[in-house]
């Protein structure tokens, strides 16, 4: 099978006006019988859902949590990227488009990235009308940072708390549009399987996660926009819950599964403090605007770090990367703290951290609101009290959240950080309308491979994910349902609807027949030392190999012992978690595999045998400039088919940011 | 030096175990159980050993479940998602307060630093008839939802947006919408209240969308409509005792009710 990413012809800047003024419409009457169900209400899937109820469509949308407001997307902070160049320093939709296909280090498709570009402005503009509070300067306009990987300050962002405050944005769209009646809402409900009938997705089964029942549910078409697989290492900074099972029932129902491999360790979260711990929290990004970061240039430096003078410091990432200093990717950033950590250099009890330091900063911003205060020649005293007025604002919540797990004042000595799994690039295989190669099957926000390339940059996955919701995918459905509208509804009594229940009914059997005599937990932080160890943040051919061969007998192990307490038929959490751990162990082998076969290192995929003299991955562009995505050939087995990338208005060059 | 930077690692993991011993705490929980919705509940007793002050509470329950499943027992439900403190999905009442001891922080971010070795420790689900139990500690706080629905948006299709900076909001207007819309939705707030009422979190998002121009248009109905909803739900009225203003792990103001009682009035005067 050959990959049709469906590009429009026509050169980049019109390729979306021309494309979207050219799908056919579908009358309001005909749109009323059509019906899509939206797994998932995170940014991608509220603001999707919301958009389609607008337009007419029938909508259902499934989240697992007790409220579409508490999708994790809930949690993201730093802020969402938009090129609106309010700052006048020089941003432009090429520039963001350009900043993308670069960070991603060049393994993402042109097409998408622009169009991505193309729409960020009118993200800020509808959700500045849906009342969502983003910073403001004191003239009222609205402010922005700068976040990694780029030279302009494009992102915009509402305190630490930017994910909150857009989701419940999409949220109270999604509300309003479920109280209208034209969404209905099925919360506490999670998707176990697609239904496909005649080769295109025609429904799904979820399973009421209060009473345990399972439900047959119709669509049209059906869009997955449940997130990303973090999860697969145990320790992230999703949320508890975050999972694959979602994507990965369509891949094995035949969705292609892209770029696995491509995972991002962020630079900068709270160290791990012991076995008992469940997840890590992130510091965010925007941090590395005012923070520096920093290793003592003595090993095992017994000081206290704000006894370490200056000229004892190294500030690694300015050293190594003059131009973008402290603000240089992630996969940069995080290789830099572990050579540093290595190489004997790491702080803490753990030796496993390095310092994020703010006292610079603080000291700056006390020296300008004094002045702004006419007070042009402040105390220290009173310059490092102003200084921490300005930061409290900016951050005041990360600090807080810092504190409460530490026990540490970040205020008061530098902050203690290393790299976590943050975020996937990899993901359900999608075309430029978004759908995945099963016909009527769409992926939206983290669940789809599209726009990040083998790095994201920081503030663009909430801009995808409210892209994708609110501006394509409101388009785009109307080139396969505008076919669909002689389709009447499949009654849920059919055979295909019932063959899929049926299997979704028998491993729920299973796993609560199984009284084996471990936790499902002591598999999933087993499994998560595996990946951390040999997929995670540096891999070799010898490690993925033991990897896969790892993984493969502890899965094995799993179905024959662990221990899923309670019933079918009731509100059981762990037998969720069993089942998404299951489909973790399937998903990690084909991320080793994923990573195993690319010998290159791009972006965030660091294959040790393929770097420059001074440690920088070194890409194979003559034979990896492509879309690694892998259909399920069922039994652990799979089949990869590649998309080639073209780059036709960026020209590729070794990635630098020194 | 690779020996020397072995016995480096040993002698840090050494401290560690040490520092481990030194540090653990051993307690006693009284813990609600209820199977389901219509069940009776009672409390159960359980000890939980080798506790380390770095886990959060929630950590110390996975600690406990991980040893009732493996002693065949049933482990406590309860929920919880993001774990820092932002979906306001986790909800216990801990020694009477909820969300336990701390200003300003969720049960998630509660660490065991904040107890002491030999501790009773009593938890519950949120209680308030308009919040179900659905087993254990979770509870339906679906009525939230509906509230929302009800009335907590501003009616924008989207592709209907004017450009962003056309409207200018002065900075400490903007901050102080902020400061409201700052609410988890958790339900603290109408768990700690005696009458169970939910004005703290419907008037914070009265007040965010009252604070913003885009958000005046629609002032007069939303107010009416959320308040209506929250009266239909069973929430009880608010006796002005700001409870809810001491436990709310977003420290939300009830200055924002008393801006929802005036909006509130104007609004069913004309
Ligand atoms: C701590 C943190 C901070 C971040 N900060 C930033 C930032 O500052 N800027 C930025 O751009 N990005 C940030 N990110 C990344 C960004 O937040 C996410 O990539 C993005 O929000 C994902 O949105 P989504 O809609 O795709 O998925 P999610 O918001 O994860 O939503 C997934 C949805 O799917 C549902 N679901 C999943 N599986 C099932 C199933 N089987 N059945 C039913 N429902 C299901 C869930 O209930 C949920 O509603 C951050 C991420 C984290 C973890
Ligand atoms: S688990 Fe999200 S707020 Fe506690």
């Amino acid at each position: 099978m050959t990959l049709d990413a469906k590009i429009p012809d026509g050169d980049l800047e019109h390729k979306w006006t021309k494309y979207r003024s050219t799908i056919p419409l579908i009358n309001p009457a005909n749109k009323r019988n059509l019906e899509v169900i939206v797994v998932g209400s995170g940014l991608a899937g509220s603001s999707a859902a919301a958009s389609l109820a607008e337009m007419g469509y029938k909508v259902k949308v499934f989240c697992f949590q007790d409220s579409a407001r508490r999708a994790h997307s809930i949690a993201a902070q730093g802020g969402i990227n938009a090129a609106k160049n309010y700052q006048n320093d020089g941003d432009s939709v090429y520039r963001l488009f350009y900043d993308t296909v670069k960070g991603g280090d060049y393994r993402s498709r042109e097409a998408n990235v622009y169009r991505l570009a193309e729409v960020s402005a009118n993200i800020i503009d509808q959700c500045v009308a849906q009342g969502v509070p983003f910073a403001r300067e004191y003239g009222g306009y609205l402010s922005n940072r700068s976040f990694g990987g780029v030279q302009v300050q494009r992102t915009f962002y509402a305190a630490g708390q930017t994910g909150q405050q857009l989701l419940l944005g999409a949220y109270s769209a999604l509300m309003r549009q479920t109280g209208m009646g034209t969404v209905q809402m099925y919360a506490r409900h999670e998707m176990l399987d697609i239904v496909v009938i005649d080769g295109k997705c025609r429904g799904i089964i979820a399973r009421d996660l209060i009473s345990g029942q399972l439900e047959r549910h119709f669509g049209h078409a059906v869009l997955l926009c449940s997130g990303g697989y973090g999860n697969v290492f145990y320790l992230s900074t999703n949320a508890m819950g975050s999972n694959v099972t979602a994507a990965w029932k369509a891949n094995k129902r035949g969705a292609f599964f892209a770029n696995p491999c491509f995972t991002q360790i962020h630079p900068t979260c709270i160290p791990v403090t012991g076995e008992h711990q469940s997840k890590l929290t992130l510091m965010s990004e925007s941090l590395r605007n005012d923070g520096r970061i920093w290793v003592p240039k003595q090993k095992d430096d017994p000081r206290k770090p704000n006894n370490i003078p200056e000229e004892e410091r190294d500030y690694y990432l300015e050293r190594r990367y003059p131009a973008f200093g402290n603000l240089v990717p992630r996969d940069v950033a995080s290789r830099a703290a572990k050579e540093r950590c290595d190489a004997g250099f790491g702080v803490g009890t753990s030796k496993m951290a390095v310092y994020l330091d703010f006292r610079f900063n603080r000291k700056r911003y006390g020296h300008l609101e004094a002045n702004k205060q006419g007070n042009h020649h402040p105390t220290d005293e009173e310059v490092w009290k102003l200084g921490k007025d300005v930061i409290t604002e900016k951050y005041g919540n990360l600090f807080d959240m810092y504190k409460q797990i530490t026990g540490e004042d970040p205020y008061e000595q530098p902050m203690r950080i290393y790299p976590a799994v943050h975020y996937t690039m990899g993901g359900l295989w999608v075309d430029y309308n978004l759908m995945t190669t099963i016909p009527g099957l769409y992926a939206l926000g983290e669940a789809n491979f599209s726009d990040h390339g083998a790095n994201r940059l920081g503030a663009s996955a909430l801009m995808q994910g409210l892209a994708d919701g609110y501006f394509v995918i409101p388009y785009t459905i109307g080139a396969y349902l505008s076919q669909e509208i002689r389709t009447k509804a499949i009654p849920t009594d059919s055979e295909a609807f019932a063959t899929a229940e049926q299997n979704v009914n028998e491993t729920i059997k299973h796993f609560l027949d199984l009284k084996g005599k471990l936790p499902v937990d002591h598999f999933h932080r087993e499994l998560g030392k595996i990946m951390w160890n040999k997929c995670g943040m540096a891999r070799n051919e010898a490690g993925l190999k033991e990897a896969i061969t790892e993984i493969r007998n502890l899965r094995e192990e799993f179905w024959k012992d662990v221990r899923v307490p309670g019933a079918a038929n009731e509100f059981n959490p762990e037998l969720e978690k069993a089942g998404r751990v299951a489909d973790f162990f399937e998903l990690s082998e084909l991320m080793c595999m994923d990573a195993l076969h690319r010998n290159e290192s791009c972006g965030a995929h660091f294959r040790e045998e393929y770097q420059t003299a001074d440690g920088e991955a070194l890409r194979d562009d003559a034979n990896f400039s492509y879309v690694a995505a892998w259909e399920n050939k069922g039994n652990n087995t799979y089949e990869m088919h590649k998309e080639d990338l073209k780059f036709e208005n960026i020209k590729i060059a070794q990635r630098s940011y020194k | 030096m690779l020996s020397g930077a072995i016995s480096n690692r040993l002698g840090v993991l050494v401290l560690l175990i040490i520092s481990y011993i030194l540090n653990s705490m051993n307690l006693t929980l009284k813990i609600w159980r209820q199977q389901n919705r219509t069940a009776k509940g009672g409390f159960k007793t359980y000890k939980v050993s080798d506790v380390s002050p770095d886990m959060s509470f929630l950590e110390m329950i996975d600690v406990l479940n991980d040893k009732l499943i493996r002693e065949g027992e049933d482990p406590v439900a309860f929920d919880h998602d993001c774990r820092e403190g932002i979906c306001g999905m986790c909800s216990m009442y801990i020694n009477g307060r909820p969300h336990g001891p701390g200003k300003g922080i969720t049960t998630c971010q509660l660490h065991m630093r904040s107890f002491q070795d030999g501790d009773h420790i009593t938890i519950e689900p949120w209680r308030a008839a308009p919040f179900p139990v659905i087993k254990d500690l979770a509870v339906d706080r679906s009525a939230f939802d509906r509230i929302m629905q009800a009335g907590g948006f501003i009616s924008v299709n989207t592709g209907n947006a004017q450009e962003a900076n056309n409207i200018l909001i002065p900075k400490e207007e903007a901050d102080h919408a902020f400061s409201a819309a700052a609410c988890i939705g958790c339900g603290a707030c109408v768990a700690v209240c005696k009458n169970a009422s939910a004005m703290l979190f419907v008037s914070a998002k009265v007040s965010q969308l009252a604070q913003l121009p885009q958000g005046q248009v629609e002032a007069k109905e939303r107010v009416l409509q959320m308040v209506a909803q929250m009266d239909a739900e069973g929430f009880g009225s608010c006796s002005n005792t700001y409870a809810c203003e001491a436990e709310c792990p977003k420290l939300i103001s009830c200055d924002n009710i008393a801006r929802m009682n005036r909006e509130y009035l104007k609004s069913s005067l004309t």
